[in-house]
This record gives C-alpha cells, structure tokens and sequence, in this order.
C-alpha cells in the first residue's frame, strides 16, 4: 500500500469538513474520488497533501506517518500535488514555472536528470515547448492546466495528487488530459484524483470512492462504480452524457 | 536561468555604472571643477545633503523591496526597524557609553576606541533581527490587508517605545552629540566623505541583494509572491522564507538607521512614525516593486519632486506654501502610477520599447540597415 489514511477529521474552524475518511492507494493505481460540490474532496487532497491538519487520524506514506508533516516536508517524501484552478506561477514564464517544480531536485538529482524530465514533459505536452518563454498568466485554461500537471510531474512524484483537473476545461480539452493521466500511470506514477467529472475520471480510474459532505459512502472499482445505480442517478445523470 | 551574453554580467555592469556615477558626483562636490559644485549644477535646488540621504534611504528600501517585490509580503512598519538600528547606535555611543558602560566599568571603552561605534552598527543589526525574527513568526502567518494592518502595529509600537523612552531614549527631543565615524583617526566627516561610505554600503547591499535575486532562494521567493499554495505544493518552505527575507529586509533597515543615526548626530521619534513607513513603502513602489534597481530612483525620485517643490512651487503658484507642495506632490505621485503602475525602473524599460518600435530608437545602431532592407521587402 502506497498511502493510506485511516479515519482522518479535518476541520476548518468550527466546521467540520471531512468525517472519519478512510482509502488508500496501490502502487502504480489511479484512484478517483467523486462527488459534488462542498463534498470535502479537496479538504481530503489538501489533507494528504499537508497544505491542512486533521485533528484526529493518521495518515501513511509507504507505511510511515505524515500526518503532521508541513507540505513542503511531503513534496520532499515524494507526494506532489496539482492543486485545484491551477495555481500556476502568473508572472514567471512556462520553462520556470516547469523548473519551479523541481525546486526540491536542484541540487539533490543530477541537473541532466532534471531536464530528461523537462523533456518528457515537452514530449507529452508539445504546446508548452512552443511557449515556454511565454508567462504563465498568458496561457489559455487548458494550457494552464497542462503546465501545472507538467509542473507537479517536475518533482518526479511517486503519488501525483490532481484536484480537479477538468475543471472549466472544454470536452476535448479534458480528453486530452485525460488521456496523459493514463499514460502516466504507463511510466509507473500512481495517482490519486478528484474529480466532479465523474464519468471522465472513473473511466480512467481503476478504483473509486464517492463523497458527500465530508463522508466516504460508497466505495469500489471503477467498473462496479459506473454500474452502480445511486452512482448513475446522482452523478452520472440518467440519460448519460 | 541559463543566461547567455552580457545578461549573465547584467549585475556587475549595473553595480560599476551605478558606482562610476556615485563616483563622479562625489568628485564634482570634491574638486568643484570651473568653481562649481553639486548643488550649483542642479541650479541650488538639489543639495548634496539630500545625495547622502538618499543613500541611506536606498538601503532601507532595497530590503522592503525584495520583501515586497519579491515575497509579496507588505511591511507598514518598516520605519521601527530603521529606528531601533538609529535608537542603538546613538544611545551606544553616547549615554551607555559615557554614562553607562564606563561607570560600571571604568575604562572599558577608552575614548579613542574608534571602532566602538562600527561594533555597535552590527550590535543593531543583531538587536533588530532578533526584534524580527521574534515577531515575524506570529505575524507572517497573516495575509494581505491583515499583514498590512500587523506591521503597520508593530512599526507604531516600536515608534511609541522610543517617543516614551523618557530618559533612556530621550523622548521628544531624542538624543543629541552622536559621534561621527571614524577608521582610526581618518574621521569619516565632512560630509563628502560620509557620502562615499553611504554608497559604498548601499552599492555592496543591491550587489548582495541582486545575487539573493537570481538564486534559488530568489527563485523560492517569486513563487512565494505568485502563489503561496502553489509555493508550498512544490516543496518551498514559505513560512521560513518569509521570515528570513522578514528579517534580512529589517537588517537592511538598521543598516540604514545606524548610518542617518551617525551622519545626523540627533536621532529623535519624528521620522520614525507611521509617515516615515509609509514613505518607504511609496518610495520601493515607485521605483518598481520587483526591482532592486529601482530602490535607488525610487528614493531619488521622490527627495527630487520634494525639494523642486519647496524650491521652485511659489514662484509658479504665487503664495504657495507647504500644503501647496502636499497636494501637487500627490497628484505627482497618482500621474506615475497610473501611468507606470509597475514603477519607474519598468515603466522606463517599457518607455525605450515603445520608442524602439516608433523607429525613434533602433537596436545596436543597425537601424538604418534594417530600415532599408524593410523597405526593399516592401
């Protein structure tokens, strides 16, 4: 088991946005997580992510805890996340916002390692080649979004945590997206992803678990999810879209 | 990141420039070549006086500059830590010294222990990091309008202590008879000697801040400022980041208080206020909030505007007197950020762009070349 958290309660003041959540992540799976709106998916990203503290729980990264760890203490453990809107680096153009990634790797890894995986980066996304000299704040959404999973793939991430990746994205915008999440998974990064789209991601998942309002209530692979009915009547919508 | 030509020099080159005209000024006051000297170019209007304050200044707005521009944390109250390097380095050096330290111990400071004051600027630097470092933990975690509101508070405290420092910091009237540097018995004084080591000091703090600025460290802080969530998801550290570009901007600021603490003689609260902070953060925003070459303009800028004003405004505007100057000097400061709302040292390169594609400019003098083979493709 790569990661996996036990009963994690995260509060944000009084509210409390995440009740006894539980999963966990196999190597080299992607594992979606659904729901709606203020179901509590990012508050679970965050969570594992460290960016925010659960109260009570653990959580295990390759069987040691990091529950209390900073976020940067994370990154450093090899769990990098994509975060939701994108959050991309406006004022910096594309090849530092891509070598920003590697903020912890200067240094650490071989400088030639570090731009192979710039390479890998340019290959999967061509577009962020053409504009690298570009800022960031530049990009269309799409764009933005290629260059912030590009970025969280610069840390060389064992666990790539993606928060909403399809967001505001046109149909083909997330296909695409889509389609480099399952290629990654080829090159051996796990993945965990939260997605509102919950067809999209569960096609591409192996596994999923779906939340309301702060609990887990259902969970199972990606097939008996899809089949599921209470699934395909509140997220799926009948007819299918 | 990897920079090629003269770029990779760009720092260096700056600095010499900066320094050549440093130098030149110095020597215009120095040797007064055909009987002239500073202040008689710039028509008795600019005085040298105000090229060593703007000096000091430079130092002080370098830090808020690199905190500001470069972390995107604001400071209001950055002119309570240039009064406690001011407030260390007078008190140490007259009344602890005379009064305090040689009564306790007689003799321990002998009266030509010229470097006493110069362990005392560093003695200040430590006191007011430490302040910072105190400080900066619990009030970092604060954001935007409310990091404003944190420091505009500290910066208000630490001007109220010294204001009511009755004895100890000699309240309204502060302290008088700071002694002037000196190197042995080479006294820093008069004036056009102090003016060099300002420079000196100022000139060696935008080189160190410019290399923080293209370090990794530099790197670390841009994202800071793009983004503290996307900072923190890539692994950079940001509550130790902010603290010691915090701290690193207030020992600038002590810097900058111990030098006007030595070149004034008298350090009272006056210019330490909330006016005082304030006016540095005008200064670091209108020479370009990422810029460590804007500090310098930024300042000179606004010591120019102010002292054109005072000279020339009531023989414009008859009866004009100092609210006149209040007001025009606002209206100033609005006209350029409107029109250069990145401050002067972009709003200039922007300037020379714009210029360059008007044909009024050409790069590298090989404009008339390129100009015809335009027209033949035309």
């Amino acid at each position: 088991m790569l990661l996996e958290v036990k009963n994690i309660n995260t509060y944000y003041g009084n509210i409390h946005a995440l009740r006894d959540v539980s999963l966990y992540v196999d190597q080299g799976e992607i594992v979606a997580v659904i729901g709606g709106n203020g179901a509590g998916k990012t508050t679970l990203l965050n969570t594992v992510s460290g960016v925010l503290h659960s109260r009570t729980g653990e959580i295990l990264f390759e069987g040691q805890a990091i529950t209390k760890l900073s976020a940067d203490k994370v990154v450093h453990l090899g769990i990098s996340q994509v975060p939701e809107r994108r959050q991309i680096f406006s004022t910096l153009n594309v090849l530092d916002n891509l070598l920003l990634g590697a903020y912890l790797r200067h240094g650490r890894d071989p400088k030639e390692e570090i731009w192979k995986d710039l390479d890998f980066v340019f290959e999967i996304f061509p577009i962020l080649k053409d504009r690298q000299k570009q800022m960031g704040g530049t990009l269309s959404g799409g764009e933005q979004q290629m260059l912030a999973l590009g970025r969280g793939l610069m840390a060389k991430p064992q666990l790539l945590l993606l928060d909403e990746p399809s967001l505001g994205l046109a149909p083909l915008l997330v296909r695409e997206i889509f389609r480099v999440a399952s290629e990654l998974r080829e090159h051996g990064t796990t993945i965990l992803l939260v997605e509102q789209n919950a067809r999209a991601a569960l096609r591409l998942a192996d596994r999923g678990y779906v939340m309301e309002t702060g609990n887990v209530v259902l969970e199972g692979t990606s097939k008996e999810l899809l089949g599921d009915k209470r699934v395909e009547e509140a997220y799926l919508g009948v007819s299918g879209s | 990141m990897r920079t090629e030509g003269w770029k990779r020099h760009q720092t260096s080159i700056g600095i010499g420039v900066l320094a050549i005209v440093v130098l030149v000024l110095g020597w215009i006051e120095m040797a007064e070549p055909m009987g002239l000297d500073f202040s008689d170019l710039t028509g008795g209007i600019v005085t040298f006086d105000t090229m060593v304050r703007v000096g000091i200044l430079t130092i002080v707005v370098v830090g808020l500059n690199l905190l500001m521009g470069h972390a995107g944390q604001i400071s209001l109250g950055q002119a309570g830590f240039y009064a406690i390097g001011a407030y260390v380095s007078a008190i140490m050096t007259t009344r602890a010294a005379n009064r305090g330290i040689n009564v306790l111990f007689p003799g321990a400071i002998p009266k030509d222990w010229w470097w006493w004051p110069w362990l005392m600027i560093f003695a200040g630097m430590v006191v007011t990091g430490g302040v910072a470092y105190l400080i900066g933990k619990p009030i970092l975690s604060l954001r935007g309008h409310y990091l404003a509101m944190g420091t505009l508070g500290v910066g208000l405290i630490i001007f109220v202590l010294f204001r009511e420092g009755s004895t100890f910091t000699g309240a309204f009237d502060g302290i008088a008879s700071v002694p002037r540097l000196s190197i042995g018995s080479f006294e820093i004084w008069p004036r056009d000697r102090y003016y060099f080591l300002v420079w000196a000091v100022a000139l060696g703090i935008m080189w160190l801040s410019l290399n923080i600025v293209d370090s990794r460290v530099g790197r670390a802080l841009r994202a800071i400022e793009g983004s503290e969530v996307a900072a923190n998801t890539i692994g950079v550290d940001i509550d130790k980041f902010k603290l010691q570009v915090f701290v690193l901007s207030t020992v600038y600021a002590s810097i900058g208080g111990s030098l006007y603490a030595h070149y004034q003689t008298l350090v009272n609260p006056a210019p330490f206020g909330f006016v005082g902070s304030l006016d540095l953060v005008i200064m670091a925003a209108l020479g370009g909030l990422a810029s460590v070459w804007g500090a310098p303009f930024g300042v000179g800028i606004i010591y120019a505007i102010k002292e054109i004003l005072r000279a020339r405004l009531h023989q414009v505007l008859h009866g004009a007197g100092g609210e006149h100057e209040i007001i025009v000097f606002g209206l100033l400061l609005v006209l350029i950020m409107i029109f250069m709302p990145q401050g002067l040292s972009f709003g200039v390169t922007k300037a020379f762009g714009w210029l360059r594609t008007r044909g009024v400019l050409r790069r590298g003098g090989g404009g008339e070349e390129m100009e015809s083979q335009v027209e033949q493709a035309a």
